[in-house]
């Protein structure tokens, strides 16, 4: 195995000091941070795809704009290519404009992603402009309309001077993808890229993201609240809460024998669309905790349904399993 | 290109139609485009040129005379047409009063994108200025500052003098309000995008950040216009204007020192008076409606919303 | 499906006037039963006029908007025919609703008990003290602390705003509940909760919900029946059964191969190409017709009623089977 892993990401820690009172500051009080991640590592292989799943608060926005750059991290590193995004790191440093040739984000909502002022031409160059590449105005076009073509519409010029609110919900997520791959990136990184779709549509976005790792070898990393879209299109799945992976293993595995009793839950709880199927759902009560108070030991331990003395005092770290599938969770090590 | 060309026309058209539809708008417009013709096409409009004297039958200046067919708006204490001095003087506070609210509006642009997009210390500095400005009551501080500089004796016109005056103290409330709307603006998904991409901050400020602001920026430049067209009426009122290149406020000055209101010449002094509310309301109409109508519309969200399947079709034969 | 339905919706049609002064037919002919103390899913997507028929049932609608066809009857009385006054006597005593995006629908300047004692005293039902008592009890049923009823909005968790949303629409013991998306915006494990609340409130109180939503799996946990909406129009109307194990009408079975089902991972998913109509400019025949699967020459040509196909499950389809049905 000579090729370094697509990304890397190790220890990665991203604290938001909370706006202390006056008065508090006077008193010099300790500063609380909200803790959106608290020492996340994983690795993705290329061309593969790592769905990041969890609810809201558990950190995965914040860790995929911490890998684009939009949000400076606190602690750790991210790897990209075998290069760190570290000045200080030992490894060979990959400045953030070069990181972000090669690796381009996905936004959650179609409607406010594009700049509604923008042709759609403008917004699928805009990677080109900035990057100063293609600069000779007929390789730009065939570029661009490629671009477009590959991500489904057709005829492509027809598109070219036409303005993001004239488009469909669907359609204006093509015109994302096809920015994201104007550049031909290796890297993908989709933020709840269907979430805002009607259904109907996802299906088409989803198929389209699938047959983009099939035919080029982009490695994604898919962020999503809904564990039935993960199923249909995730290598390997890692689920979150508060800030860490609880779980991460394959999807087959995770979805069909998940150990973790959060991701237990949550698999219990997504909507199955058959009425005749009942299911024994098991509903936590109260919602997530605050990240800037962190419950003690096993930070799962106040809503878990078979939590025990040991889970208040001890945070549990992930621990393998099988192969590939890792728990942190205390009940499995014994 | 020629498409972008066929687009900002087709972009115009819509935009023309939504202003149609506007009555007071409309009224607006109409009132700012008939001094601006008066203005420009000022030598057309009047028989006599402002500083000629007219006299009459027995060669004596024709002083206080009321208004009469050859001269409507009758004449001065030294005999020169009033509605002359009033078409031409269109010009001068036309002018004074634009070219100041350009530079108003351009450096309160510059000054409120630059605090609101690069935040931190800029923002504090230009928002500590600003507020300084802003507790100084303008007028007064526009007097001293002019008068200080004509005192000067540094050659420079008093026309000059007023505009750059007006235009470096009057930018305060634009920079406000640019700032709040860069900090919005810079929130906004499609910029986080941006930077995402990697394009830098110049790349991000003038392709969409300052695309977003322009309806803003124009709407609030009317409205500026109209204020700096009345401080420059009150400044050149309080004499402080070029006499030799009257504007209406000049007008008013010459009506009042002269004791035209003791004379009873209301030609005199009612006409500058309502050329000024004339073209102070048209840019206040106007700068409203286009505000209205230009502002940022947030993106309409159809996901559930059939009414938002209408705003679709609406949006599609216009803007 | 059995005894005389609480509210019985007959030809519903509303039309709005654009600006441009055209008009969009958001909803024609909508035909459906809601039975006591049972729920009614309303299935759709954008355009597919759910949360119109909502607002129409409530006389709820927006300037530009208004009722053109259609009897609404409850308890033997046609709301379409009361004058607002009247209407207002039933808001909120015999039918209240949950709105979509609750989180804002509480005044964030008054306290939460404060906002639902104002609910209740607002109908002239009680007397302070008892209303006072109603409140808290209120906030019990709903999962709430008693305690928190001097809070205010911000206090709350999203998931707890839309528990109080609920506990003020029940605070005049409606027999009709309509909720809009309740659980839209919420995280899945919240969403449980609120369902999971939702069918014990209908169990204790004998309470009828009228449950709008775009989740197929939301309707297939808490719903008897099923409307499935498209256009405007009703595309398929039965049992929660029938909708998910015989549906009939071509979008119903799209829609229901586009829903991953997270029990059967790697199952293909089907997708509609196109978009949904507007509603300015529909097409003449069926609404359907321009991204169906299995249309033919017919389907654009007129428009398909609404017919029965089996006990209690209707269909706007001339196609049984993907083959044109004999009507009679």
């Amino acid at each position: 195995m000579t090729q370094a892993p697509m990304l890397e990401v190790r220890g990665l820690y991203k604290y938001f000091p909370v706006h202390q009172a006056f008065l508090d500051s006077l008193m010099r009080r300790p500063h609380s941070n909200v803790k959106a991640v608290d020492d996340v590592s994983f690795t993705l292989a290329r061309g593969e795809v790592l769905a990041v799943v969890g609810e809201s608060g558990c950190g995965k926005t914040t860790i995929a704009r911490t890998l684009i750059g939009l949000e400076a991290l606190t602690k750790g590193e991210i790897v990209f290519d075998g290069k760190s995004v570290n000045e200080r790191s030992q490894q060979p440093h990959i400045g953030l404009k070069q990181l972000r040739k090669r690796a381009q984000m996905i936004f959650q909502d179609p409607y406010e992603s594009l700049n509604p002022r923008s042709t759609i031409f403008e917004i699928v160059a805009e990677p080109l402009v900035v990057h100063g590449l293609i600069k000779d105005r007929q390789e730009r076009i065939t570029a661009v309309r490629t671009a477009l073509e590959d991500a489904g519409l057709r005829p492509a010029e027809d598109y070219f001077m036409r303005y993001p609110h004239e488009l469909s919900g669907g359609q204006r997520q093509r015109v994302v993808i096809a920015s994201a791959m104007v550049l031909q990136p290796e890297l993908l990184i989709a933020d709840e890229p269907v979430s805002m779709l009607d259904v109907s549509i996802r299906a088409e976005i989803l198929n389209l993201l699938r047959d983009l790792r099939e035919k080029r070898g982009i490695s994604i990393v898919f962020i999503t609240h809904d564990l039935s879209t993960v199923a249909y299109f995730a290598d390997r799945i890692a689920v979150m809460y508060l800030g860490r992976i609880v779980e991460i293993g394959p999807a087959r595995e995770v979805l069909q024998s998940p150990q973790h009793p959060y991701t237990k839950a949550l698999i219990s709880v997504a909507p199955v669309p058959n009425p005749r199927l009942r299911r024994e759902r098991v509903i936590l009560q109260g919602e997530t905790p605050n990240p800037i108070n962190l419950p003690s030991g096993c930070r799962f331990h106040p809503r878990c349904p078979v939590a025990i003395d040991i889970c208040k005092e001890n945070d549990p770290q992930l621990k393998e399993l099988t192969q590939s599938h890792q728990a942190a969770c205390l009940l499995l090590s014994k | 290109m020629s498409e972008n060309w066929k687009l900002f026309l087709r972009n115009l058209a819509g935009f023309w139609r939504t202003f149609r539809r506007n009555k007071l708008g409309l009224a607006g417009g109409f009132l700012v485009l008939v001094a601006a013709l008066a203005a420009i096409f000022a030598p057309a409009l009047t028989i006599y040129a402002p500083s000629e004297i007219i006299r009459d039958e027995n060669n004596r200046a024709l002083t206080f005379a009321p208004p009469s067919v050859h001269e409507p708006l009758g004449t001065d204490d030294a005999g020169h047409d009033i509605w002359a001095q009033l078409i031409f003087g269109a010009r001068i506070s036309l002018t004074v009063g634009f070219l100041a609210g350009f530079i108003a509006m351009f450096v309160g642009s510059a000054l409120g994108i630059a605090a609101g997009y690069f935040g931190g210390k800029i923002d504090t500095l230009i928002m500590r200025v600003t507020d300084v400005l802003l507790v100084i009551p303008d007028l007064p501080l526009m007097l001293v500052l002019v008068a200080t500089i004509r005192q000067m004796e540094l050659k420079i016109s008093p026309l000059a003098v007023l505009i750059v005056v007006i235009g470096l103290l009057y930018w305060t409330s634009t920079a406000r309000l640019i700032r709040s709307q860069t900090l919005t603006i810079k929130e906004r998904q499609f910029v986080a995008r941006a930077r995402a991409i990697g394009a830098g901050n110049w790349h991000i400020i003038r392709k969409h950040i300052l695309p977003q602001l322009m309806p803003l920026i124009v709407a609030n430049t009317v409205l500026i216009l109209s204020t700096a067209i009345l401080i420059e009426s009150g400044l050149a009122f309080l004499g402080l204007g070029d006499p030799t290149k009257p504007s209406w406020g000049t007008m008013l000055n010459f009506a009042f020192d002269r004791s035209a209101i003791s004379n009873g010449a209301w030609w005199f002094y009612l006409p500058p008076g309502i050329a000024i509310l004339w073209v102070s309301l048209g840019c206040i109409l106007l700068g409203n409606v286009l505000e209205e109508m230009l502002n940022p519309r947030l993106a309409a969200h159809h996901l559930e919303d059939e009414k938002g399947m209408i705003a679709i079709t609406s949006t599609e034969s216009g803007t | 499906m059995n005894g005389k339905p609480l509210l019985s919706v007959r030809g519903l049609t509303t039309e709005f006037t654009t600006p441009e002064g055209k008009i969009a037919r958001a909803l024609d002919d909508v035909s459906f039963d809601v039975m006591p103390g049972q729920t009614i899913g309303l299935v759709g997507e954008s355009g597919s006029g759910k949360t119109t028929t909502l607002m129409s049932l409530m006389r709820l609608l927006p300037a530009g908007g208004r009722i053109t066809a259609g009897r609404v009857m409850f308890n033997d009385i046609n709301l379409l025919s009361l004058s607002e006054r009247e209407m207002r006597d039933y808001r909120w005593k015999s039918m209240a609703i949950v709105f979509q995006g609750a989180m804002n629908a509480l005044n964030p300047v008054i306290k939460v008990g404060d906002q639902i004692h104002e609910a209740i005293m607002l109908h002239n039902l009680m007397d302070e003290d008892a209303a006072e008592k109603r409140v808290k009890d209120l906030l019990e049923m709903v999962g709430i602390a008693r305690t928190r009823r001097d809070q205010y909005p911000h206090q709350y968790s999203g998931g707890m705003r839309q528990r109080a949303m609920i506990a003020m629409a029940l605070a005049c013991a409606p027999d009709l509940l309509f909720a809009d998306e309740p659980t839209t915006a919420l995280d899945v494990m919240i969403q449980a909760q609120v369902l999971e609340l939702l069918k014990e409130i209908q169990k204790a109180l004998g309470l009828a919900i009228v449950l709008v939503t775009h989740d197929l799996g939301v309707v297939a946990e808490v719903c008897d029946s099923v409307v499935v909406m498209y256009g405007g129009k009703v595309a398929e109307y039965g049992t929660a059964d029938h909708i998910y194990n015989e549906a009939q009408h071509p979008y119903t079975q799209k829609l229901l191969a586009a829903f991953p089902d997270v029990s059967q991972p790697g199952d293909t998913l089907a997708s509609i190409p196109g978009t949904p109509p507007r509603l300015t400019n529909l097409p003449p025949g069926c609404r359907f017709e321009p991204r169906c699967h299995l249309k033919i020459a017919k389907c654009s040509q007129i428009v398909p009623p609404l017919l029965e196909v089996s006990p209690k499950h209707y269909v706007s389809c001339i196609l049984r089977e993907g083959v044109e049905a004999d009507f009679r």
